[in-house]
């Protein structure tokens, strides 16, 4: 799947020259726009890499990966990727944080860092959504919303194990 | 409570640093984790840059509206309950859209204006409607064509082939969605409030 990179690239750069797109020129507004959104996500990740760093090496995070452990081992997911699992549901920068400390410790092409990298893209930040989206309107009785999201939640978890143990 | 959560990381790793005399190894990690994290974010804005940049010619090709057209069907199906030209509808498929293509950056506002139109048809203001339950749930398992952070921070791990885990993404979040859906089509009929 090494190729699907590029073709994605070029289909879509083929597909905005044909539209008429000035596709050099778009490409670098949304540049600009990439380089802005790493420099608001760079505080995140700096003090995620800082906190889960300290929780390792203190001892700290094996008690917890320990307590957690019938539940984790049930699922088959591996120590190194429960920090991320914990951390998605509440917020997408921590957990890009935890991500990158993930793929820089056990390697981004090793089992736990693709599907670290699977179960980040394929879950989201439902605490943060939900409290967002229905604070902004008002809503106080979200009713089985948080039930239903966490369920897609957990889904996508174990998907992504029973996905990528497949590829390993 | 990301607040809390991180202040008791790093008050959970002191306490266990203190009683397991392991403050020095602490303090050397706190310092080596600033240099990994600039090591990490330069890595990272240059694929950021590229996709941003890629997406960018997709968004102003109309690609974007175009997708949106391929699920405006799935979406009527989902929310039969909503006229199907009203702008609650169209807001809500330019967010899933917006966040299928990974632009998540624009799909948040357009998620905020969703719930604004929804609300204007709700007849309880405090309480969530069916339609407002089901968007959140697709919001909390999009399925994304493009994972341009998570590619781009593989690339920057020094990953040979970053772009890997689309389709094993695809799927974990297609099954995702499909049960999310589910189960929230079954349980809007025991969750009480009904409009």
């Amino acid at each position: 799947m090494s190729y699907i990179i590029p073709v994605i690239i070029l289909l879509i750069l083929a597909y905005g020259h044909l539209k008429g797109v000035k596709v050099y020129e778009a490409f670098i507004e949304g540049a600009v726009e990439g380089m802005n959104i790493t420099l608001k996500i760079f505080p995140y990740i700096v003090a995620m890499l800082m906190a889960i760093a300290m929780l390792r090496c203190s001892g700290g995070l094996d008690f917890i990966l320990y307590i957690l452990k019938p539940v984790t081992a049930f699922i088959g997911l591996p120590a190194e990727v429960v920090p991320l699992v914990i951390m998605k549901p509440l917020s997408g920068s921590g957990a890009l944080g935890i991500l990158a400390d993930i793929l820089k410790r056990v390697g981004a092409d090793s089992y736990p860092g693709v599907l670290a990298s699977v179960i980040m893209s394929s879950t989201e930040t439902i605490f943060y959504t939900i409290t967002v989206y229905f604070g902004s309107v008002g809503i106080r009785n979200i009713r089985h919303t948080l039930a239903a999201a966490l369920i897609a939640e957990v889904t996508g978890v174990v998907a992504s194990v029973m996905i990528c143990s497949r590829f390993f | 409570m990301i607040n809390k959560l991180w202040f008791y990381m790093i008050a959970i790793a002191v306490a266990f640093a203190a009683t397991g005399n392991r403050l020095s190894l602490v303090t050397e990690a706190i310092m080596k984790s600033m240099q990994s994290s600039v090591e990490l974010g330069l890595g990272l804005v240059g694929g950021m840059m590229l996709w941003c940049g890629v997406l960018k010619v997709a968004e102003k090709s109309g690609l974007v509206d175009r997708m949106a057209a391929a699920i405006r069907p799935v979406m009527r199906l989902l929310f039969p309950e909503l006229p199907a030209k009203s702008s609650a509808m169209g807001s809500m498929i330019m967010n899933i859209t917006s966040n299928m293509l990974g632009l998540g950056n624009a799909a948040t506002p357009l998620g905020l204006k969703a719930m604004q139109e929804l609300q204007k048809l709700n007849l309880r203001k405090e309480s969530a409607t069916n339609a407002m339950c089901l968007f959140l749930v697709i919001n909390a398992a999009p399925p994304v064509f493009i994972p341009a952070t998570v590619m781009s921070l593989r690339s920057s791990a020094g990953s040979a082939n970053p772009g890997f885990i689309i389709v094993p993404a695809l799927l974990a979040s297609l099954a995702a969605l499909t049960v999310g859906i589910i189960s929230c089509k079954l349980l809007e009929r025991v969750s009480g409030v009904v409009r």
